[in-house]
């Protein structure tokens, strides 16, 4: 199979002897020279949806002005076109996760979705009344509902792994938890309210030692840091493409291929049948299986547009990057009197939570958009984070590679003027 | 920034750090709970109502300064009034944050609560500041069920 030809994508590719230069990366991004109520924009809220560069949104309006058609089953030249687009992403995601072959990659429409289609397909058929399923105290709404959805559907029990005061999950809570009756671990990678990297390698092998399969959600983890899901012997990651610098409404499952041949169909339509009579369906193979109806191909094609970006700069090199900013950003935050940090983990990624005495961190956020600057606030839909912590919401400042040392000053200059304000 | 001025009025700073009628009232006779998922904004509102009069007003809770001046606030200006006063109180205060400038009339009208005209000019803060007087409405009505923003 030809690969259609994508070449913007190989024209950002940077040498990785030429250290990082972010002001190059910073001209990748169009919305970066938006302004933002007269300011220059300053985007701090990655966490929740990272910016696109130009080769994505170029690669979405190429597919629609060129090459749109649905696809795996026109016999004409642009379903041809866009068949090939399609799963030549879906092969950039396995090589992007290290899986063994393209097929072990479903795309669905968000990491949420993957959680679902694990909870109800893999784990629902398997639960019995009083089996078990663990996950921790840090994870998302959407690692955590799916799982009570199918506790209450199967009589089986949800056990939370607590985390310490830093952030960081306890893992000899973690080892006590596994039990005769763990049936699945779904555990989060880096922690989207905190940031904390938790030790997937160690949570993967403690399971995989009493039989148990581990599902990752990577949604934070995946733009983040280089994920090896071979090394890591997880049998299902899960992640988004529009917090990977790709497009809204397309997200990746990961998983091991006998796990999902074995496994029944999530939703039922075109596309995952072989073939339909009234008597007899035979559903297609994976992972066409997962995937009944006409997909987001153009949002497949973005994302591999968005994978073939960041692996043109390297994950290494991304993450050594935010590291670096996290550190400056956590020591300049950090000194603001009155700031109080969430999630002091050792490991953690480019997420900085805190609270600001005696303001509210919606009034922190308000004030801080006066000045251009994007923040999240609220419960970061990870309400047992906070209940944990003791605080009903936190501002939360999450960063990407095209974040510079220079809008941290913003931000610390911002939260200057909301202590004034509060004064 | 002077929208931001316009927003953090003297008035709804000096309510955010004193809220007046900060407490349980004891001898309520109707209560409501309201909730702000977007933000966490959460008030537990007692209201002791006699002769279609409101005798006394309390409200505890957590929320943002624009929530919670606006609970001080509002349970400041109802106090004493009848039913059907808060309930005008209530009209005008939503307008007075919902609609243009212009045709908003005159927020002098509405006494200390024109604190709130500057919140038009920030549409997320809406339900900040109409949370209280939802609530309100709530207990009013006596259903006892919790209000949200959403």
């Amino acid at each position: 199979m030809t690969t259609i030809g994508h070449p913007i994508a190989e024209t950002v590719r940077q040498d990785p002897a030429i250290p990082f230069d972010v002001e190059r990366v910073r001209q990748d991004f169009p919305i970066l020279r938006e302004r933002a109520h007269g300011k220059p924009l300053v985007y701090l809220d990655n966490a929740a949806t990272s910016q696109k560069p130009q080769v994505v949104i170029d690669t979405l309006t190429r597919y629609y002005r060129a090459e749109n058609a649905n696809i795996h089953r026109g016999i004409h030249y642009l379903s041809e076109r866009a068949t090939e687009a399609y799963e030549g992403a879906r092969a950039a995601v396995a090589r992007f996760l290290n899986a063994a072959e393209p097929r072990e990659i479903v795309f669905v429409r968000s990491t949420t979705e993957a959680v679902n289609l694990v909870a109800q397909s893999y784990a629902r058929p398997r639960l019995q009344p009083g089996d078990e399923v663990v996950i921790s105290a840090m994870e998302h709404h959407s690692n955590i509902v799916p799982w009570q959805i199918v506790c209450e559907q199967t009589g089986a029990v949800l056990r939370v792994v607590p985390i310490n005061d830093a952030g960081e999950l306890v893992l000899e809570e973690y080892e006590r938890l596994l039990g005769p009756r763990t049936r699945f671990v779904a555990m989060v990678h880096v922690s989207n309210a905190l940031g904390t990297i938790t030790p997937v390698r160690r949570i993967v092998e403690l399971a995989h030692g009493r039989g148990v399969p581990v599902l990752l959600d990577g949604a934070q983890a995946a733009p983040r840091l280089p994920v090896d899901v071979r090394a890591l012997d997880c049998d299902f990651y899960a992640f988004s493409g529009h917090k990977a610098y790709g497009p809204t409404g397309i997200g990746v499952l990961y998983g091991k291929a006998p796990l999902l041949e074995a496994m029944p169909p999530y939703q039922g339509g075109g596309d995952m049948i072989l073939s339909v009579s009234f008597e007899k369906t035979l559903y297609n193979v994976i992972p066409f299986k997962f995937e009944a109806g006409t997909p987001h191909i153009a949002g497949g094609i973005g994302l591999g547009a968005a994978i073939g970006y960041l692996t043109g700069i390297g994950l290494e090199r991304i993450a050594a990057y935010e590291h670096g900013l996290l550190a400056y950003a956590t020591e300049r935050v950090g000194a603001v009197p009155g700031i109080r940090l969430i999630g002091t983990a050792k490991e953690k990624t480019g997420i900085l939570s805190f609270v600001v005495k005696g303001v509210h961190a919606h009034d922190v956020g308000t004030i801080l958009d006066q000045e251009g600057i994007a923040i999240r606030t609220g419960h970061h839909c990870a309400q047992p984070v906070l209940q944990r912590f003791g605080v009903p919401a936190t501002a939360r400042a999450s960063l990407a590679f095209y974040n510079t040392r220079a809008e941290i000053d913003a931000l610390v200059a911002g939260l200057h003027k909301v202590r004034e304000t509060f004064a | 920034m002077s929208d931001l001025r316009e927003l953090y009025q003297q008035v709804i700073l000096d309510h955010n750090k004193n809220p007046r009628n900060f407490r349980r009232l004891e001898g309520a006779n109707r209560t409501a709970e309201g909730h702000n998922p977007l933000c966490g904004d959460q008030i537990t509102l007692y209201v002791q109502i006699q002769d279609d009069v409101i005798g006394d007003i309390g409200f505890q809770g957590s929320g943002c300064a624009i929530s919670r001046a606006a609970a001080s606030l509002m349970t400041s200006s109802v106090k004493g009034k009848t039913r059907a006063e808060a309930e005008d109180l209530f009209h005008a205060f939503h307008k007075m944050v919902t609609t243009e400038r212009e045709a908003a009339g005159d927020p002098r009208a509405l006494g200390k609560l024109a604190a709130f005209s500057g919140v038009r000019e920030f549409p997320i803060r809406v339900k900040c500041a109409t949370l209280p007087w939802h609530t309100l409405r709530a207990a009013l009505e006596g259903k006892g069920q919790k209000v949200s923003t959403e």
